[in-house]
């Protein structure tokens, strides 16, 4: 059994589906913080066979969450401080995610507008659909996790 | 500051409001003649156009104010290289509103995001065309004096023609309203248009092929041309161009009092025959398109 140990503030982002922890890596953006994190690929799941795990010491301010619930709603935050779980967090799809997607429609004006942000909103929470701000073409979530 | 850049921007009782005015201008244009004295529009078209530039400018020119702009992206600042957000914001100390058309879908928003001035989409791309909408909206609403409580007919590019998209998303706001959808299997509605609009909204509609199918039921009939620019393919515009052509003879199936709406330019879908039928209001339409726009300009100018 590999042991890492607890952090005292800051997040683990647990049920992770197997080999979707350096991408959502990049996506939190973690290599830009001055931070430890650990990553664990394939940890054993009882839920789920296997699964991984990303713990972040940080102060609990310096992730914005909104992005893992686009990715996979499905994934555990809980939120460490002084040791201890003081939250589990609850995800949810959010209204919008920005510069996480690009838009795939040639056509679209952010293909050629300088410094453009990338927006995607939500137009349908049931089917999970994002519609380009701009073009509205149509931009299913970036992950369908069959669980 | 109000802008004009998705046909659902302005409210049922907004569109009422401005399409009242655009009917007072056309009995009394005197009354308007100098309410835009002293003020300039812009008419930025990064893409050909005649008769949506020119009709922009027509009203503008009706309302007594002044132009200014250009009609190609090749003779403006994005030759250049220069970004929408930068040139709308230059453009903004230059005029009082501007009209902007751009090959890329989005351009408006853009524009709208970064202008100092009300910006209407004069078209962006194969994505909206809302003043379109306010004429077509203008001219049912004018000769039937009324905009619910009737069957139009939606014939042929249905799939990549923005004007029809738009029509449907505006039409189903007023009650009674029943489509029919005529086109070949390859140019139908997009699914999002069948499921999420017309199914989710309850709203009725069938889909045909044949145009003689639909013609007795119709109380408008809506026809669009076969646009080349949208295809990828030249053998697949080729194969469809010529699968609708509305002739004096079909049009012997139609209601005595049904109307031809047509967004222009025509190709070949309209026989030249048709043109004196007085059920023929194609060129009627493009009339009503100065008077929706004069009165657009005039409530986004009001709503500064």
């Amino acid at each position: 059994m590999l042991n890492i140990s607890g952090i005292h503030e800051g997040y683990v982002l647990d049920h992770i589906q197997a080999g979707m922890s350096m991408s959502i890596y990049k996506d939190l953006k973690l290599e830009r913080l001055d931070c430890t994190v650990a990553i664990i690929k394939n940890a054993k799941s009882s839920k789920m066979g296997k699964k991984d795990i990303i713990k972040v010491e940080c102060p609990i301010d310096a992730l914005d969450l909104d992005i893992l619930g686009f990715i996979d709603h499905n994934i555990t935050v809980n939120i460490v401080k002084n040791d201890t779980i003081v939250e589990k967090k609850e995800l949810h799809l959010p209204q919008q995610v920005v510069n996480v997607i690009k838009c795939k429609n040639p056509r679209c004006i952010t293909s050629i507008e300088q410094e453009l942000d990338q927006v995607f909103i939500l137009t349908d929470e049931e089917k999970e659909i994002y519609r380009c701000k701009y073009c509205e073409e149509q931009q299913k979530k970036k992950i369908r996790i069959k669980r | 500051m109000r802008h004009l850049i998705s046909p659902l921007d302005f409210s049922v009782d907004e569109l009422d409001e401005l399409l009242k005015l655009a009917n007072d201008i056309e009995k009394n244009p005197k009354n308007y003649a100098h309410a835009c004295d002293g003020l300039k529009l812009a008419t930025c078209f990064y893409e050909p156009s005649t008769r949506t530039r020119l009709s922009f400018e027509a009203a503008m020119l009706n309302l007594g104010g002044s132009i200014l702009g250009f009609s190609s992206a090749d003779s403006s600042s994005a030759a250049k290289g220069e970004s929408v957000s930068d040139t709308i914001r230059v453009i903004s100390s230059y005029a009082d509103i501007c009209a902007i058309r751009h090959p890329k879908e989005g351009a408006a928003l853009v524009a709208s995001s970064k202008s100092g001035i009300p910006v209407i989409n004069a078209g962006d791309g194969g994505h909206q065309h809302p003043t379109q909408t306010l004429t077509d909206l203008l001219t049912i609403y004018s000769l039937k004096n009324r905009l619910g409580n009737m069957t139009i007919g939606l014939c042929g590019d249905l799939k990549f023609g923005r004007t029809v998209h738009s029509l449907i998303h505006a039409l189903i706001r007023y009650p009674g309203i029943k489509f029919v959808l005529i086109s070949p299997e390859e140019l139908r509605v997009p699914d999002y248009i069948r499921e999420d609009v017309l199914k989710k909204n309850n709203i009725p509609f069938t889909e045909l092929e044949r145009l003689e199918d639909a013609l007795p039921d119709l109380d408008i009939l809506y026809m669009t041309r076969v646009q080349k620019e949208r295809f990828f393919n030249e053998e697949d515009y080729v194969r469809m161009k010529d699968f609708y052509i509305l002739t004096k003879e079909k049009l012997n199936l139609a209601k005595e009092d049904m109307l031809i709406l047509h967004p222009l330019p025509r190709v070949n879908e309209i026989s030249v025959e048709v043109d004196d039928d007085p059920r023929a209001v194609y060129f009627k339409q493009a009339q009503y398109g100065v008077y929706v726009r004069m009165a657009l300009i005039l409530t986004l100018l009001k709503w500064r």
